[in-house]
């Protein structure tokens, strides 16, 4: 080792402890400096309006984004019908009866690959695939897209999950005569209930702020929600559209939209976290 | 069949069982496998005109019908490899202060704080980055960059706040976490004792981050740059509102710029041309190849680091 | 307690689905028309919409994605009508089996940001704004803009010009107005939707408004809107130089004196172009936006719905139009269009309308 004076080899010291410390502050300070800026442009969009109101034409003030907000939900809600229980049966499959063959491998590694496609071309897909053919904007090209997103999600944390449980309960089940369906649903998926419900809330919470998957297949409306078969209108796409509008009443909304996904985000990530303390309490 | 072959007493059920469950799969890699054939099918048009000049022409013109996808491409790996360059080294750093430095308590909440900017839709980080970071940058940081390295060729340009750089610095932001959570983890599993007898040995706690965790784990945070990398390069709406959309190829950093993703955002609903379609789709396969290799080198990766630790 | 919380999950999602799917029923989902297209008319149309919803019940839904969206979107048959300022050649209408005619006029006006400048005081002639998105005038304070205006203070930026990303029809009318004007300009970039803009400190924004939000932010930025937003918006704009010498600013009256010369009755398949028309008065970048739809319609029902709204809109929008700065249609050329509806829009070969 080069012989360095002590002092030298200290300062250094401190200079890369002073870098740490600066850089944790920094991924904090923006962290913060977002909120701020969302939660105080957002709360000033708030009001019964914006809850309850139809958006209104640029300038005509009164406007509100229920129907976004309805949107968002009910696109959230078909996309986890859809998208969960795929991901469940392809994350059992992938636990208790592929372990080591080629097909599991592939489909393993194939779903990482889904997981890190961008979601524009998985919106390019569904448009391709769903939205051209069948000549129209909807609903629900829009919710398969979303559910496209959570699959590879939800199956990979199914996996990981089943596997944290011990080998022996699955033993000592099936040496009771349970058969493999009883097994897994009754016995295995108590016992990693709470991680199972943390990658599906997690699924949840990343695909709710999703745009690109949206721009080409739901759209986006100014009225409520008039069936699956019609574009939607959702809060994401809103946001996009709002963001780059030169209308101040639009930008306080697009802020307001804003504000709203991010806290129920927040809210999704804090209970699945709940979830999972709960789970290492229990003995 | 090998379906049917069960070690049970309830042969029937626990086969409809399996066969159930291996349709969820089925059904996943079916998804993918699509993908892929959609977008060739689609690109098909592009990928005849154009060949493979498509990859390094300059030219996108809309008007022409001629369509290179250099600009977007260029686009993206430059703001992503900003993004990298900037986000590996401070994860290393925050890092090594959440693990070495900071008192447990401490480090756990401001651990979890990184990780909220994780949770962030990249929706908010473009109206963040749109409507106070690229002012920021236009009215103090830019300026400031001018005055150092005034003469540099990455730094002409008026301080307009948009562009390549903006977009770049953003999208640090995106993956720190990611990389972080990686780094911290693997920084966590140095075993004590090779710290302890480094630290035996009178070195300092920069020391031994240098010269004994990050080289020990080095494999760890290289996977976890992939992980970062995958997702940098993927990114829509961050970087669409603040990259400036521009088809050009500029060596400054202060100009305008664009990217596939940004690309496809702002010109894929009308695209009214067969070709001008197909040629958008062209470059969405584009992406879609880099991350699929992106994918492929952090999994093969990951498993030489797996055999290595002898971690099944 | 986790069961009731279960319980309460899935009656929520039912619903939510139920709800959606039963207004979505047949009465709701028929009442809706979709359309897509330019935004340069979307202040109009959204408020057209936003009236017409009250009086008939009939809604529309309206996406401003930009002129080739609407152009893509109605040739990819995802919407009933598609709104583009540019229009398509009499070939390209045979060929794709479409009709187009004319909904509105106004006027595209460049905007800029300029601190110190007064709104409607820096005055351009048509070959410095030209040279100003070649690229070839890279400073404010250039002697050229000097010349033109002599008693104002320019200060020393440099321009960034800022255009359309998306594709777009206002594009078009711009572009088209700078191709009659410079024989650079025509020989370099030629005008069309989606140009190759030659400048290189040139930044591009998604739809009117991206254009508009840019300008606003980018100091020594000039940009390019359609009038309505250059109002809204409160933007500083620019004095042109017509065809007859006179610096013009954009207003109500000079759509107005470029409009007064459209000859629709000549144009077949009112393909018509309103750059620098002649008149003392005339506002050199004016341009009339269209609506698209297909000649053969599917459904007779849809087909006069949607062609009952754009009735409303001539016969009684017009005030409406005024009141944000765009011309509506004569009443000559609405009974011109009208009688093509009836001549070429058909379903199941029986004309739609009247």
């Amino acid at each position: 080792m080069k012989q360095r004076s002590r002092i030298l080899r200290k300062s250094f010291n401190y200079l890369a402890s002073g870098v740490a410390g600066f850089s944790a502050a920094l991924g904090l300070m923006v962290l913060g400096w977002i909120l701020i800026t969302v939660l105080s442009k957002g709360l000033a969009a708030y009001n019964t309006n914006f809850f309850s109101r139809l958006p209104t034409p640029p300038g005509m003030a009164g406007g509100g984004l229920a129907n976004a907000i309805l949107g968002t939900l009910l696109l959230t809600v078909l996309a986890g019908l859809m998208g969960i229980p795929l991901g469940l049966l392809a994350g059992i499959y992938l636990s208790e009866f592929g372990l080591n063959r080629r097909f599991a491998q592939s489909v393993r590694f194939l779903t990482n690959i889904l997981m890190g496609t961008p979601s524009i071309i998985i919106g390019i897909f569904v448009y391709t695939f769903l939205v051209a053919p069948l000549g129209h904007f909807s609903a629900y090209s829009g919710a398969v897209a979303l559910a496209i997103m959570m699959l590879p999600v939800v199956a990979r944390t199914t996996e990981d999950m089943l596997q944290m449980v011990p080998k022996e309960l699955r033993e000592s089940a099936l040496a009771l005569g349970a058969p493999r369906w009883r097994t897994t649903l009754q016995v295995i998926f108590r016992s990693a209930k709470s991680g199972l419900l943390t990658g599906v809330l997690l699924a949840v919470a990343r695909v709710s702020g999703e745009t690109a998957p949206l721009l080409f297949t739901a759209l986006n409306s100014p009225y409520w929600p008039s069936g699956l078969n019609q574009p939607v209108a959702n809060l994401t796409v809103t946001i996009f559209n709002y963001a780059m509008s030169p209308y101040p009443d639009w930008q306080r909304m697009a802020w307001g939209a804003s504000l709203l996904i991010t806290l129920s985000v927040l809210a999704l990530m804090l209970v699945s976290r709940l979830a999972l303390i709960e789970r290492k309490v229990k003995p | 069949m090998k379906i049917f072959q069960e070690e049970s007493t309830q042969n029937r059920s626990d086969a409809v069982f399996k066969l159930i469950t291996l349709t969820g799969a089925v059904i996943l890699l079916l998804i993918i496998v699509a993908l892929f054939v959609q977008l060739i099918k689609s690109s098909g048009l592009s990928l005849k005109t154009f060949g493979w000049s498509f990859l390094w022409s300059n030219v996108w013109d809309p008007i022409r019908q001629q369509f290179g996808a250099a600009s977007s491409i260029y686009g993206t790996l430059v703001s992503t490899a900003i993004a990298m360059m900037l986000a590996v080294p401070l994860s290393i750093f925050i890092a090594m202060f959440l693990v070495e430095l900071a008192p447990p308590v401490f480090s756990r909440w401001i651990g979890t704080g990184i990780e909220l900017l994780a949770a962030m839709p990249s929706i908010i980080y473009g109206m963040w980055g749109l409507f106070v970071f690229a002012p920021f940058m236009a009215k103090y940081i830019q300026p400031f960059l001018k005055n150092i390295f005034g003469n540099s060729v990455l730094f002409q340009g008026p301080p307009i706040g948009i562009g390549m750089l903006t977009a770049g610095i953003i999208l640090t932001f995106m993956i720190l976490p990611f990389i972080t959570a990686v780094t911290r983890d693997v920084f966590a599993m140095v075993p004590a004792v090779v710290k302890e007898s480094a630290y035996g040995l009178g070195a300092t706690t920069w020391e031994v981050t240098r010269k004994v965790t990050v080289r020990y784990g080095i494999r760890g945070i290289i996977g976890g740059a992939f992980l970062g990398l995958g997702r940098a390069i993927g990114e829509t709406m961050a970087v669409t509102f603040v990259i400036g959309n521009s088809h050009r190829i500029v060596a400054s950093l202060f100009a305008p710029a664009n990217s596939i993703t940004a690309t496809l955002a702002n010109e894929f609903a009308e695209a009214s041309e067969p070709l001008y379609l197909s040629a958008l789709i062209e470059l969405g396969l584009v992406l879609f190849v880099i991350t699929f290799l992106i994918q492929a080198g952090a999994h093969i990766w990951l498993q030489r680091v797996r055999k290595s630790v002898g971690v099944q | 307690m986790k069961f009731w919380i279960y319980a309460f999950v899935i009656a929520l999602v039912l619903a939510l689905v139920l709800t959606s799917c039963s207004s979505g029923g047949k009465s709701a989902k028929n009442t809706v028309i979709n359309g897509a297209g330019a935004t340069f008319p979307y202040p109009i149309y959204a408020r057209w919409a936003h009236k017409y919803q009250k009086q008939s019940g009939v809604r529309l839904n309206y996406q401003a994605i930009g002129s080739g969206g609407g152009i893509a979107q109605i040739k990819a048959k995802t919407v009933d009508f598609g709104a583009s300022d540019a229009p398509l050649k009499p070939q390209d209408l045979q060929a794709s089996g479409l009709i187009q005619f004319p909904m509105i006029v106004g006027g595209v006006v460049p905007v800029i940001n300029l601190p110190g400048i007064q709104p409607g005081k820096l005055k351009l002639t048509p070959q410095l704004l030209a040279d100003l998105y070649l690229g070839k005038i890279t400073e404010w304070n250039d002697a050229a803009i000097r010349a033109v205006n002599p008693h104002l203070k320019l200060p020393d930026l440099a321009v960034t010009t800022v255009h359309r990303a998306d594709g777009s029809g206002t594009t078009w009318i711009f572009t088209n107005y700078l191709s009659k004007v410079s024989t650079q300009w025509k020989e370099k970039v030629g005008f069309g939707k989606a140009p190759s803009w030659p400048h290189a400190n040139a930044v591009a924004g998604k739809g009117n408004e991206g254009v508009a939000v840019y300008v606003k932010k980018v100091n020594g930025a000039i940009g390019y809107v359609e009038f309505a937003y250059a109002v809204q918006n409160q933007m500083n704009y620019v004095r042109l130089q017509n065809a007859a010498g006179n610096f013009v600013a954009p207003t109500i009256k000079t759509f107005q004196a470029a409009a007064a010369n459209a000859d629709w009755q000549n144009a077949p398949g009112f393909y018509l172009v309103l750059t620098d028309q002649p008149g003392n008065d005339s506002w050199p970048i004016t341009g009339a936006s269209f609506i698209l739809m297909y000649k053969k319609q599917k459904n007779a029902v849809v087909a006069k719905r949607v062609l009952a709204f754009f009735d409303w809109a001539y016969k009684h929008g017009q005030q409406m139009a005024i009141d944000l700065h765009y011309v509506p249609m004569p009443q000559k050329t609405v009974q011109l269009v009208e009688d093509t509806w009836t001549k070429e829009i058909r379903a199941d070969g029986k004309p739609v309308w009247p």
